[in-house]
């Protein structure tokens, strides 16, 4: 790893029973930089989303993360609290089901101002501007802000749990399949979207997709996994224009083009 | 003039793991140097590996062997060695490529495609030079706001052209970048290219239209096919 290392995993090993789930990964990430991690079903890419983000812990290896101020945070090792905080301040975490991360009996409004809330804001008119400002940034009408997310389309909903992540004006998201389950015409509109507020705003982005047009189009860089380990990886398009390993030839050539 | 890119030694084979392991070579002991303000036009038959070698000197393909290296920053970097993120740098920076297709987030206007490929300017800037580079190649305001999925191939072409000309790159790489333009278009695309190479950009390009080729290229390389080198 680098000085300016954003994140940075080493030797990550995990099995659920007999089934290995990670061996050996290794990761790295920079600010601004989106990385994809991507693979069929089973191949252990959420897992490592999951280990990355301190959601759940390796068997073995370690995952370090640099705080704003230098510090090199070991991720397994902190406090719940300490985590906690890191989770509501530094990092954002997409869903691919929006109602694991939004709050459906909350308006749209309080979705998003609840986390400014939880980082200290205390001025009502103030946060909720913000949460407006945030609806309109997600395309959703700010005359909307007093809805209950459950009279949200599905593609609205990935919208609002955009904004309500990005709020607090994270260093690094993760994001699991944030297009996963919207129709197409909803999906390009959410790739926009992500893309130019990650560009925007410079965030890092570690970002899990089955999709290989996804990751083509969001991702700097590209890691393959299969079977927990991890097959290849590099620049995105060198990944899926010139693929080396047989699984990522046999990924890239079972792709339908349309 | 001032070397931009370097070449030496670079051979390309590609192994096919699901078709049994085949091993295609493409590519053997490629030399070629290129200064600023010089164009090379990549000749040889079709299959010959003309596109291979322009895509290895982009790092959309990975060379099998050999070093790349190109001029960054006012150093020689190997972009064969370089990792990742230093090649997103050079080629946010040094090396442009305007490719034979448009690929795009679909729902992103022509304009916005663009100006996003602009360098040290304000959006507002960008989106001006990119508006006047697409009125330069025809393509009417009217389109600027439209995503470019449902143009024809030739404004597609022309799309792809003004972002991979608007960055001003220090290297271009050209793969057929008048394939699908009429002569209008051609020829304003052969006074762009001359125009780079006056503010001394080192431009390699595939170019089967003779009239481009003869318009703009110094010399020509030829790339053989691999049975036939060494």
């Amino acid at each position: 790893m680098t000085d300016d290392t954003l994140l940075s995993a080493r030797g990550l090993n995990l099995r659920f029973g007999n089934i290995p789930a990670l061996i050996d990964v290794d990761a790295d990430l920079w600010p601004g930089e989106v990385l994809a991690i991507v693979g069929e079903s089973g191949s252990g890419k959420t897992t490592l989303l999951q280990v990355l983000s301190g959601r759940v812990a390796p068997q073995s290896g370690v995952v370090w993360y640099r705080d704003p101020e230098g510090r090199l945070l070991d991720v397994h090792a902190m406090p719940a609290p300490a985590l906690r905080a890191l989770h509501r301040s530094d990092w954002g975490f997409v869903h691919q089901n929006p109602r694991d991360n939004l709050r459906m009996g909350v308006t749209a409004g309080g979705n998003v101002g609840e986390r400014l809330m939880a980082q200290g804001s205390r001025h009502y008119g103030r946060i909720r501007a913000e949460a407006i400002d945030w609806l309109k940034q997600v395309e959703i009408d700010g005359a909307r802000v007093d809805d209950l997310p459950r009279v949200f389309s599905g593609g609205m909903l990935q919208r609002l749990q955009i904004a309500r992540t990005l709020v607090t004006h994270p260093r690094l998201v993760f994001m699991d399949e944030p297009t996963g389950g919207l129709d197409v015409s909803v999906q390009a509109r959410l790739l926009d979207l992500i893309r130019s507020l990650v560009r925007r705003l410079n965030i890092a982005a570690v970002l899990v997709t089955h999709d290989l047009a996804v990751a083509r189009l969001l991702a700097n860089r590209i890691m393959v996994m299969q079977r927990g380990v991890v097959v290849e990886a590099g620049l995105t398009d060198q990944v899926l224009d010139d693929p080396q390993h047989a699984y990522t030839q046999l990924l890239v050539s079972s792709v339908l083009s349309a | 003039m001032t070397r931009m890119l370097e070449v030496e030694n670079l051979s390309k084979d590609f192994l096919l793991h699901l078709q049994g392991g085949v091993r295609i070579p493409v590519l053997h002991a490629v030399d070629l140097h290129v200064s600023a303000g010089e164009c090379v036009a990549l000749a040889g038959a079709s299959g010959a590996g003309k596109s291979t070698l322009l895509r290895s000197l982009y790092g959309n393909y990975r060379a099998g062997s050999g070093v790349i290296r190109v001029r960054h920053d006012g150093a020689m970097i190997d972009i064969t060695t370089a990792p990742p993120r230093r090649v997103v740098e050079i080629r946010e920076r040094t090396l442009g490529y305007v490719s034979q297709f448009l690929r795009v987030v679909p729902r992103v206007s022509a304009i916005d495609i663009v100006a996003d490929a602009a360098r040290d300017m304000t959006t507002e800037q960008a989106h001006n030079l990119a508006s006047s580079m697409l009125n330069r190649l025809h393509i009417p305001a009217r389109l600027h706001t439209l995503p470019p999925s449902t143009f024809s191939g030739g404004e597609q072409q022309r799309i792809n052209l003004a972002r991979g000309f608007i960055g001003s790159h220090p290297i271009l790489l050209l793969d057929e970048p008048t394939a699908s333009l009429d002569n209008a278009n051609r020829d304003i695309v052969i006074a762009m290219i001359l125009e780079a190479k006056a503010r001394g950009a080192a431009v390699v390009g595939i170019f089967h239209d003779t009239h481009v080729r003869d318009a703009i290229a110094d010399r020509l390389y030829h790339v053989l096919p691999r049975q036939d080198a060494a």
